[in-house]
């Protein structure tokens, strides 16, 4: 154990950090001359370097995580963030809720991804749908381009490894609302998806540096923007679970500034996932394609860093530092602004196909999703940056939050749904009414016939509209299933047989969906703010919810009173529904009090309690008597929400499998 | 650094604030009651920021919403209850920005991104060649012979 | 090379990051040289006459120390710097030392302006003490219990001090809003500019 922490000291990290950061400016430099030279040796250099750099980022995670783990108060890092009674899990994962951490997160995950571009199989003979090698070398080297700035700017100014003179005794310890599940799991996941899109951008420039952006790049590049996307799908959605089911206030999206740095790469990435495969089938819209590949990585870019920066009014801007601010700045404005520049100058003389283009095809339904989609993002786009900008240039302030987010999404929303629910029995290149209107009418009819129990089940009207335009894109994706089943020779309608690609994208446009349907669910969720003593009924919902009794709890390093609500239906007397034990939690470390919400997640809704505060009474016999403020949610198809993110992520995992036919034709060659 | 504001950031980073704190801030009538929340979720927390004042729980918003209440019960309406509160604290308050000359560009923003859109589309859709035209009488018999020959 | 209209198309999200990367840098630098700030609330009152607030009292046992109505404005011949303040307020311990010493310099000097206070939110013995300890600095003081006339001022917090300007016509007009404990920088800074620019 000695030896292990002399091994993994500190130190060790830092070095391995510097280390990491000179194998990416190599990983980024040689293999490009080695390509300009055709000289192989050094091209083939960039799969072993990206692999040393991925190694001794984790190398300084492990160092990081042991200091963590042994308290050592000497670094600064874990002085500020960690504490001697705080929960082993959270000492790990308490390590990427800072500036700090989050940053030498975000450059291991890109080593990841290039370890990842670097480990699987290349293209031969028997795999010509791979990736080429020359492809690959260059597409890591612009990746390690990329990760040694941010190691740079990790090393000089947000260096995690430095040590703190004297050593405290204990360390701060964490914001309390960080210490949740969710929350250690959310940054892994949301960043995966933020680093991710750097492949698809990676791609972009080689495309424009090489001036051919076409059919078989499109595929070689599709599967990456997959991966990131679902995982970015996962991360938003994990996030906003967490904002309804910590924050204790019944919402799950609130237009804060860096959930919205969330959705506007989430958006432009959906679009780039959709004109990705207008490229790879039509040969069209490169040009397009490769400037949203471009943006998503330097939204996700800017959405990462620029929350910190302070510029924006977002609870979560960390500690801001100008030395930080502006190196941010200039590494934004090197990719970000740089790519760009290359588009402008490269873009125009792209080869481009002047073949026809059909407003009624698949291309234009893909289309029009795409001028949704980017507009979409530029409302949010304008809604966020709006207020820093108008103090800037007019002096003046205002706010822009969700009651303009609302009114300005949701309008555009709907028609995407509309087009979403048709797009997917669009053939390519021309589509034929004739051939159209049977294809389509299945699901119309089923949405037709549940107009009347949609507006007689949902709060309100618009509620009801929206629903039934998720039920018609639901419907749709799973009748085109069938009509696909049905277009298969006679003997092999199985369902199974259907392409992977397909059954992805039925998947992922249900999740959308299902998530849609929770939005509207949640439009009628009904709330109550109550004052009760132990023994209290309130009826919420046609439910009887009673407070039965108030307890203390003690926390590993919080002090908690408990609140125990039994709910039954109908009435006093009805059959048990749920018990709920929400908690009002005080961390005297901190001198914080958190909510600790309990929730009853049911198929249909949600039972949602938290308890608020807590009053003490004294009666003439110096007795003293305790009431609870309590709030109660019922909240209809609440965890909705979150299972159709899930789907769709799941939609996007489905797509990356291998192929049933690869996995045939390796099984055979296993077998002769 | 104000009292207020360092607390905020101090005690509720993040924000567990926990709205309407006690019941009996509640109007009575529940359609008004509806009414005050609509108004108040329109307003903005002026300390914790980022919240409106139906769900901040800093002092002055809680000050807030018993004036939206209570002007409400007085027979105000929503628009003079916003008119009061921009008058003492500017369009800050209003998270739904008024449109103005001012806020024209982030009110038009979509108009103006979808027209930009249609615009660009129509360009490519006057690009778009026309469908091949159907084969000559010759051609096809060329074609015919040339697949019979395989 | 010809310039075509793709070209232009082409350099348009070049520019529109480079116009939002000069924003950035604008913001950053304002940011670090403080004047710049996404949180501030520019209060549509400057520049405004004296707004309508409810009459606050004196504290209670106080003699020399008037309280403070919207009337007060009216007639006055200096201008009045008012600071809203509470006991209970930590940057407002740490700007009593200036305003007594501002004070003292007022009573010496031909005096260009008087110093009157908003007490927001404080139980009256806890502020009269406060005032006791620290040797008050103020010519009026209003009780502002329920923080309703705070609110009539555009108050989001303490302290903050307002600078009013004689006018009768108006009953008084607000020149300048600030926010924070004040301290002598920006009183030489921004405070004594509009008293100068006084004809």
């Amino acid at each position: 154990m000695a030896f292990l922490t002399t091994f993994f000291c500190p130190e060790g990290g830092h070095f391995a950090l510097a280390l990491a950061c000179a194998l990416a400016f190599m990983q980024g430099v040689l293999p490009l001359i080695g390509l300009r030279r055709a000289d192989s040796p050094l091209t083939a250099l960039a799969r072993p370097l990206a692999l040393s750099q991925c190694l001794a980022l984790l190398f300084a995670w492990v160092c990081l995580i042991m200091a963590s783990l042994g308290d050592d108060f000497s670094l600064k890092l874990i002085a500020e963030t960690s504490a001697i009674n705080k929960p082993w899990a959270y000492k790990i994962a308490g390590l990427w809720g800072n500036h700090e951490g989050s940053l030498l997160l975000w450059v291991t995950l890109l080593s990841l991804w290039c370890a990842g571009l670097a480990l699987l199989p290349g293209q031969s003979t028997t795999r010509p749908e791979k990736l080429p090698d020359r492809l690959r070398a260059r597409i890591l080297a612009l990746l390690g381009l990329v990760g040694a700035g941010f190691q740079l700017f990790c090393l000089t100014t947000s260096n995690p490894f430095l040590r703190l003179w004297p050593v405290p005794a204990d360390g701060m310890g964490m914001n309390p609302l960080l210490q949740d599940p969710g929350l250690a799991v959310h940054p892994p996941l949301l960043y995966s998806g933020y680093v991710g899109f750097a492949v698809p951008f990676a791609f972009a420039i080689s495309a424009l540096l090489e001036g051919k952006a076409d059919t078989l790049w499109a595929r070689y590049m599709r599967p990456w923007v997959i991966s990131a996307w679902a995982l970015l799908t996962l991360g938003i959605t994990l996030g906003s679970w967490w904002s309804y089911s910590v924050l204790g206030w019944g919402g799950y999206w609130f237009w804060d500034p860096v959930e919205n740095a969330a959705l506007i790469p989430w958006l432009t990435g959906t679009a780039l996932l959709h004109s990705v495969l207008v490229v790879e089938k039509r040969n069209l819209l490169q040009g397009w394609c490769l400037l949203l590949a471009l943006a998503t990585f330097a939204f996700s870019l800017s959405g990462t860093f620029l929350v910190r920066s302070g510029i924006l009014n977002s609870v979560h801007a960390f500690a801001n530092d100008p030395a930080r601010g502006l190196f941010i700045l200039g590494l934004l404005g090197l990719y970000g602004g740089g790519s760009l520049l290359l588009f402008a100058i490269r873009a125009p003389s792209l080869a481009s196909s002047q073949s026809g283009f059909a407003p009624l095809s698949r291309e234009g339904a893909l289309l029009l999703n795409n001028i949704l989609l980017c507009t979409l993002c530029a409302v949010v786009l304008t809604g966020t940056l709006y207020p820093p900008f108008m103090q800037l240039l007019l002096g003046r302030t205002l706010s822009v939050g969700k009651p303009f987010f609302d009114a300005t999404t949701i309008p555009l929303t709907l028609p995407l749904l509309a087009v979403m629910g048709a797009s997917m029995a669009l053939p390519w290149r021309q589509a034929r009414t004739d051939r159209l209107i049977p294809r389509l009418a299945p699901a119309l009819l089923v949405t037709a016939g549940n107009i009347l129990p949609a507006f007689w089940l949902f709060s309100t009207p618009l509620a009801a509209f929206a629903a039934l335009l998720a039920l018609w894109v639901i419907s749709s994706a799973l009748l085109d299933l069938i009509f696909r089943l049905y277009a298969l020779p006679e003997g092999n309608r199985q369902l199974h047989r259907l392409p992977r690609s397909l059954w992805a994208a039925s998947l992922a446009h249900i999740g959308v969906g299902v998530t849609i349907l929770g939005l509207c669910g949640m439009a009628g969720s009904q709330e109550r703010l109550i004052e009760a003593k132990p023994g209290t009924h309130t009826t919420l919902a046609g439910r009887d919810w009673e407070l039965t009794a108030l307890t203390p709890h003690h926390g590993p390093n919080y002090e908690a009173v408990e609140a125990h609500l039994t709910i039954r239906q109908h009435d006093a007397h009805g059959p048990l529904l749920a018990e709920l034990e929400p908690q009002i939690r005080l961390f005297p470390q901190q001198g914080q009090k958190t909510l600790h919400v309990a929730i009853l997640h049911r198929p249909l809704e949600d039972l949602y309690a938290a308890l608020g505060s807590v009053k003490e009474e004294h009666d003439p016999q110096g007795q003293s008597h305790y009431s609870a403020i309590l709030r109660l949610h019922e909240n209809p198809l609440a965890s909705w929400i979150w299972l159709g993110g899930i789907i769709m992520a799941l939609g996007g995992g489905l797509h990356l499998l291998p192929s049933r036919r690869r996995l045939m034709h390796s099984a055979r060659k296993a077998r002769s | 650094m104000r009292l207020l504001l360092a607390l905020c950031l101090l005690l509720l980073t993040i924000t567990p604030c926990l709205a309407v704190d006690t019941p009996d801030e509640m109007l009575p009538d529940p359609a008004l009651e509806q009414k005050a929340q609509q108004i108040g979720q329109q307003l903005r927390c002026l300390v914790c920021q980022n919240e409106s004042i139906e769900e901040s729980s800093a002092p002055l918003a809680r000050d807030l919403r018993h004036i939206v209440r209570q002007q409400l019960q007085q027979g105000r309406s929503a628009t003079e209850i916003e008119t009061w509160m921009t008058q003492r604290y500017g369009e800050f308050i209003r998270l739904r920005p008024g449109f103005s000359p001012a806020t024209a560009l982030l009110w038009l923003m979509p108009l103006l991104s979808l027209m930009v859109a249609l615009l660009l589309v129509r360009r490519l859709w006057q690009r778009s060649a026309p469908p091949p035209t159907p084969l000559t009488q010759e051609e096809r018999r060329t074609l015919n012979s040339m697949l019979k020959k395989d | 090379m010809r310039l075509t209209r793709r070209h232009l198309l082409a350099a348009l999200p070049a520019l529109g990051a480079a116009g939002l990367g000069i924003g950035f840098v604008r913001m950053l630098h304002g940011l670090n040289q403080g004047h710049f700030d996404p949180r501030a609330i520019n209060t549509p009152l400057t520049g405004q006459p004296v707004p309508g607030f409810p009459a606050l009292p004196p504290l209670p046992d106080a003699p020399g120390l008037p309280g403070l109505t919207r009337e007060n404005f009216q007639n006055i011949k200096k201008p009045v710097l008012l600071s809203v303040w509470a006991s209970w307020c930590l940057p407002c311990v740490e700007e009593i030392p200036f305003l007594r010493q501002l004070a003292a310099s007022l009573a010496s000097d031909a005096t260009p302006l008087e110093l009157w206070g908003l007490c927001y939110k404080d139980q009256p013995a806890r502020a009269a003490h406060w005032l006791e300890q620290a040797g008050h600095p103020f010519t009026r003081l209003g009780m502002d219990q329920d923080g309703q006339g705070a609110i009539d001022w555009g108050v989001t917090g303490v302290p903050e001090a307002f600078l009013i300007m004689p006018d009768p016509q108006a009953g008084g007009r607000i020149v300048w809003h600030g926010t924070g404990a004040l301290t002598e920088t920006i009183y030489q800074t921004q405070i004594i500019p509009h008293l100068e620019a006084k004809p």
